[in-house]
């Protein structure tokens, strides 16, 4: 049976209804929106927002009532496969927790008592409030905090008004170190979804990628085939990662010396001339000052440092070197650290430049994308102000807005007030490190507006809270990412909204014109505006709201196949060697510094993932919480045997700082070093209003009072934070 | 005679829950209980550990315990495949069958009657796989027809190293781990 | 010694996880009773038998027992119905018959019970209990009926022989047969279960003769209170002389029962990891306090003792080494039923 699903499957190639018909094997048909393809079955194709993956799906509506969301078989992204939280989706929609209608405050800031409000009442009082810090600070004292698809209207609304300042904490707080690294090499980064060509890598190396435990949908199905047709795998994690038992290699190194293993690998590639000679005299810029850079980092350098032994390191790189230009050293997506984050991501590129891999076949293919004309608009009004978030040039590698910088400026006034924030679907509490001074900085302000679908912790700081409809419930900005099939896809609602919540375009779209910005919104719904933007790139909407995605023409996406060898740098090559680091005085080639020893008795904390959660926004979902409804800090077995602890105690984490954790079950196991701590992010809820997440585990979040920022890129790193365990009585 | 089995292959499996999401809500299986489950089980010392994931459920066994001390025939060996159902306004909730599976597959719906996988018996009679498998985002399940040479569990159990769970306990499961 | 596997089953159902305990205090106290019903239907079959026919006498273990066993046996089966959890469809076991369940055994055998201990006791109650007699004269005729005829007595007394073995060796076959528990797996199981209930059953009996013997017999002050309940019902004084008997023959099962239950932990500790590791919970493990110290201690060294040494005529009679037989016979099974369902293939892992 799943013989022949396979092979129908293959035969799927345009995406037509019928062939998808056929997949299913029932000859069920995926129909458009409200239409009825079997008594009392409807089914909408539509993508998913649990994560930012955004994979096709097709929503199942039985009598009435939102029944299963699965895969879109014709979306390249999920191959219509969707990962648990996709499958669990529907608990987004059923959510007994969710917000309901607007709030204003009612009490003071954080005791999460409010008073329910019409959406006039909210809007006027957000819009006057802005309009206020326009007048008296300008709007650039106005700012965002913005996270994924759904925020574009939001952003929209805030430029139309004058701001600039609107970060996404998917920069500073995680992707955003690699995105450097990886442009000041090759003047391009890795984007979302990730360029990896895992499918047709024969060697992967994953340092600091625990993959299968990040669910990022595309990269695991890719990564569990390349397991099953016996592709070479490398993992370097301190902790004995799911990925790591699927490797011909572990390398269980010591937390933080990543960048030593990776000046080992390349003085070892080096030295006995593994690497790519074409591609690099081809494409390489400073080849000869890298090398001569990287001679001292010996296998023997790094042994003490990074634990790993000098056998190792050379039968590893020789490994990487065997299977060239089909080995993939993974660029990771969670990157901020140690703060030295972005030259530990360059090192990565350079790896991978050694290896020829960049635009290769089996190695970071050269993705495309379909073009989706924009809807035309008024221009922004030019900001008045440079970006709040990074004063007299202080990053000047940053490519996006550091979203902490702009919590500095607020806290501190400089270089000037930012009185107002508007944050969007991400739960800044437990995004930003250092809670402490995310509420030091609220308090500094005149508004906070909060954007949610359910009572995160921040909503509960907020001054007025907007309830969104979640993405089962609405339609969304167009799909079009840049990927190895080029593609759109479109969000359409499923079923209706259970309370007063709107859609993030209505709830920017409402705004913008209490602001006296309507202007800027020349389209009365967005189904008028997805139209237009369709038919200026003479795309057909009606076979989008039918399929849930279109997809172009496959390009070339391999350097040999004819893809463009581009590099935006400035030597408009591969930058061996960077110029313009040195320029800035930061190091040209990457240079190892040791990371500071935590306290004696101490262990280092590090977090991670786990499959079946999105961040800290999925807590609440009760299909999801039945699969995990707790995290657990994972201790050396030997270390927990010591202090008296079995699996399934109840502990505090105390940090360095004092900060008491929630109590949280141990995980006593063979699978992470001595030294190290580990625990899932997203859990030990503060709100009480998410009563089926509150309490229960606890958060990383709130033990990282510390942070060592990148001063490349304004990036935090994080894995700096040292707890002891305390026996809860 | 067709009989039905799973193989799964650990190798490739990533632990992620999908199949016990999937048949959650394809079954509407009550929140708190699941048909089907992750098993981690992992040896060794650090760093040399060896790690098997993978995901269980109903055994759907030849020799099927949880049918023969069923006192009232609810427990049964479906005509097709060799699945084993329980029929509910059949079954009293004496719980013997929970107690008879050693794999503690079985449990006890809210509403009274014992529960469990039933291999999506209503998918596959209309022609698709069990939803765990056509959801798994690693591909590391396959359902099929042991009884065809041909057919894709066939030709993986023929091919691959494989192990059933608590073979000893003599009741011929037929959910098969490659390794 | 270190665990050199960590197996963690990500699995929460209620009832199962993380051990399976599905059957609670009703299954027990379902077997206990199943088990004494036995053992009274044997005791009341052989005495049957063992007596010329004709004979009238006021027979505890013909009459009242059998009655108690009624009582016992219905009781047992509420308790058995409401540990079904949809038990509106409780009539199914009545729709079928299931050769392979031993429940199923057990329900068509419950059904005999009834009528095989209803004639037994019918054979001499007019005798036992007058006043009832008095007031329903059909009884005397019933029991003539049944007297007159040898064949029919010695039917009823077979038929209660035969039926209490099945069925107190059904209340050990039940768990016997569940092979995904290692401890109970094992046919030892259902003899263990019938020569427990036997002893159970000639407790019960020696224990209502203890309490119903006349005044100035009466042996301590403790029994005062349930002799005086006794009498209340007026009976006419029962065989006394049969309670020597009864004591002796519960000194026998008694020895029977502790042989049987040690050759049932020789049998685990002999077979597979799996089986060693199920019989050391009894031996070794959470349940070896409450097994030596309960069930070997108290329910059946002690009272071998006591009885051996009251036959003796060393220490006057009393309900002591009847409450403890009782009450062992109640602690093994709440200790089987309990440590079984604790018992897994899986823990031969670690």
């Amino acid at each position: 049976m799943s013989n022949l699903s396979r092979r129908r499957f293959l035969k799927i190639s345009a995406g037509t209804i019928a062939a998808a018909g056929a997949l299913e094997g029932t000859g069920r048909l995926i129909a458009g929106a409200g239409s009825v393809a079997q008594s009392g079955l409807r089914t909408v194709p539509t993508f998913c927002n649990v994560c930012f993956w955004e994979c096709g799906a097709i929503a199942s509506v039985r009598d009435g009532k939102l029944w299963k969301v699965e895969g879109n078989p014709l979306d390249p992204l999920s191959h219509g496969r969707l990962c648990p939280r996709g499958t669990g989706g529907i608990g987004a929609h059923t959510d007994p927790d969710r917000l309901r209608s607007p709030l204003i405050r009612a009490s003071e800031r954080g005791e999460e008592r409010w008073k329910e409000v019409t959406w006039d009442e909210a809007l006027d009082f957000v819009a006057g409030r802005m309009q206020k810090i326009k007048v008296v600070y300008g709007p650039e004292s106005f700012a965002a905090f913005i996270h994924g698809l759904g925020g574009t209207f939001f952003k929209h609304t805030l430029r139309a008004y004058g701001t600039g300042n609107i970060a996404a904490p998917s920069f500073a707080q995680c992707r955003g170190p690699r995105d450097v690294g990886f442009t000041l090499t090759y003047g391009d980064d890795v984007s979302s979804p990730e360029r990896t060509d895992i499918e047709n890598a024969q060697c992967i190396v994953l340092i600091g990628s625990h993959l299968g435990e990040n669910m990022h949908n595309t990269q695991v199905q890719e990564f569990a085939h390349a397991v099953g047709r016996g592709a070479s795998i490398i993992v370097v994690d301190p902790r004995f990662s799911v990925a790591a038992s699927k490797a011909k290699f572990y390398l269980p190194i010591k937390a933080g010396t990543d960048l030593a293993l990776l000046l080992a690998w390349m003085n070892v590639i080096v030295g006995e001339k593994l690497y790519d000679k074409e591609y690099v005299d081809k494409y390489g810029f400073g080849f000869e000052q890298f090398a001569a850079e990287i001679q001292a980092s010996t296998p023997e350098w790094a042994y003490p440092e990074t634990g790993i032994d000098p056998d190792t390191i050379r039968a590893t790189a020789r490994e990487m070197a065997r299977y060239r230009p089909a080995t993939l050293i993974h660029p990771g997506r969670h990157s901020s650290w140690y703060g030295d984050d972005a030259q530990r991501s360059r090192a990565i590129a350079l790896l991978n430049a050694l290896m020829g891999s960049w635009g290769r076949k089996g190695g970071l293919y050269v993705p495309a994308k379909l073009d989706v004309p924009a809807y035309p608009h008024l221009p922004y009004p030019q900001p008045g102000k440079p970006d709040a978030d990074r004063p007299n040039n202080k990053f000047p590698f940053a490519n996006e807005t550091i979203s902490t910088g702009i919590r500095e400026a607020t806290l501190t006034g400089e270089p000037y007030p930012v009185k107002g924030w508007l944050v969007y679907a991400t739960n800044l509490m437990n995004s930003l490190p250092n809670q402490a001074e995310t509420i030091r900085a609220i308090q500094q302000l005149d508004l906070l507006v909060v954007v949610d679908t359910i009572p995160s912790e921040i909503a509960g700081w907020a001054d007025v809270v907007l309830p969104e409809s979640t993405y089962l419930e609405r339609y969304d900005e167009i799909h079009s990412e840049a990927f190895r099939q080029p593609f759109i896809a479109l969000r359409q609602p499923v079923v209706e909204a259970p309370g007063d919540q709107k859609p993030n375009w209505w709830i920017a779209k409402t705004l913008a014109e209490k602001l006296g910005l309507g202007a800027y919104y020349p389209w009365n719904d967005i189904e008028e505006y997805l139209a237009a933007r369709l038919k200026a790139g003479g795309y057909s909407f009606d076979e989008l709201k039918r399929n849930g995605v279109i997809l172009g023409k496959q390009p070339p996406i391999y350097f040999e196949d004819g893809a463009p060898a581009v590099f935006d740098t400035p030597s408009k090559k591969i930058e061996f060697y960077s110029a313009q680091l040195k320029q800035t005085g930061f190091d040209p080639v990457p240079r190892y510094t040791r990371p500071e020893a935590g306290p004696a008795g101490s262990y280092r904390l590090l977090f991670g993932r786990a499959p079946m959660h999105s961040f800290s926004r999925t807590q609440t979902n009760h299909l999801l919480i039945d699969v995990m409804s707790e995290n657990a800090v994972w201790v050396d077995a030997t270390e927990a045997g010591r202090l008296g602890l079995k699996s399934g105690d109840y502990v505090r984490l105390r940090n360095q700082d004092g900060q008491l954790s929630n109590r949280i079950q141990v995980k006593a196991t063979e699978r992470i070093r001595p030294d190290c701590v580990y625990m899932v992010h997203g859990f030990g809820h503060t709100s009480r209003e998410l009563r089926l997440a509150f309490g229960k585990g606890a958060s990383d979040s709130q033990l990282i009072t510390r942070y060592k920022t990148d001063p490349l890129m304004g990036g935090t790193g994080v894995n700096v934070n040292f707890v002891t365990i305390e026996t809860e009585a | 005679m067709s009989r039905y089995v799973m193989v799964i292959d650990t190798r490739r499996c990533v632990g992620c829950h999908d199949c016990v999401v999937a048949c959650k809500t394809e079954n509407g299986v009550p929140e708190g209980y699941s048909r089907d489950w992750i098993v981690e089980e992992a040896h060794g010392k650090y760093p040399t550990v060896q790690l098997e994931l993978r995901s269980d459920r109903c055994n759907h066994c030849d020799n099927p315990p949880c049918v023969s001390c069923c006192p009232t025939g609810a427990s049964h060996v479906h005509e097709r495949g060799g699945v084993v159902l329980v029929t509910h306004d059949k079954c009293i909730g004496c719980k013997a069958c929970l107690a008879a599976c050693p794999y503690d597959a079985r449990f006890i719906h809210p509403d009274g009657y014992a529960d469990k996988c039933t291999f999506c018996i209503h998918r596959v009679e209309v022609g698709l796989d069990p939803a765990c498998v056509s959801v798994c985002p690693t591909h590391c399940m396959h359902f099929g027809d042991i009884g065809d040479p041909q057919s894709e569990v066939s030709q993986l159990l023929n091919s691959r190293p494989h192990h059933t769970l608590i073979p000893e306990a003599g009741t011929k499961p037929c959910i098969f781990y490659l390794t | 010694m270190i665990a050199l596997t960590e197996l963690t089953v990500l699995r929460h159902n209620p009832l199962v996880d993380p051990t399976l305990h599905v059957w609670q205090w009703q299954i027990p106290i379902y077997l206990f009773l199943g088990g004494l019903v036995a053992g009274l239907m044997i005791i009341a079959g052989v005495r049957l038998i063992a007596i010329r026919p004709k004979q009238r006498e006021a027979l505890v273990c013909c009459t009242i027992g059998p009655l108690v066993g009624l009582a016992f046996l219905s009781l047992g089966m509420l308790v058995l119905f409401l540990d079904l959890s949809h038990k509106l469809f409780v009539w199914r076991l009545y729709t079928t018959f299931q050769v392979t369940s031993p429940m199923s055994w057990g329900s068509w055998i419950l059904l005999l019970v009834y009528p095989a201990l209803l004639g037994n006791a019918l054979a001499h109650l007019p005798e036992a209990i007058p006043a009832l007699a008095n007031r329903f004269p059909v009884l005397v005729t019933w029991s003539d009926f049944i007297l007159e005829r040898e064949r029919l007595v010695l039917a009823i007394g077979i038929a209660n022989v035969l039926v209490g073995i099945a069925l107190g060796i059904y209340t050990g076959i039940l768990l016997g047969t569940l092979g995904a528990r290692p401890l109970w797996n094992s046919a030892l199981l259902g003899p263990l279960f019938l020569f427990s209930g036997l002893s159970n059953a000639a407790a019960v009996l020696h224990g209502i003769l203890v309490v119903t013997t006349p005044d100035e017999e009466r042996p301590a002050f403790a029994d005062f209170l349930l002799s005086s309940l006794a009498r209340l019902v007026k009976a006419r004084p029962l065989d006394k002389k049969v309670a020597p008997v009864l004591a002796g023959a519960d000194n026998s099962f008694l020895t029977i029962e502790l042989c049987l239950l040690c050759l049932f932990l020789i049998g685990q500790s002999s077979s597979t990891g799996a089986h060693q590791q199920a019989a050391g919970l009894l031996l070794t493990g959470s349940y070896a306090a409450a097994f030596f110290v309960f069930v070997i201690g108290l329910g059946i060294l002690l009272p071998l003792v006591l009885q051996t040494l009251e036959l003796n005529k060393r220490i006057q009679r009393t309900l002591a080494p009847a409450m403890l037989v009782v009450f062992g016979g109640l602690a093994l099974r709440f200790i089987l039923v309990f440590a079984g369902q604790e018992s897994h293939w899986f823990q031969a892992l670690n």
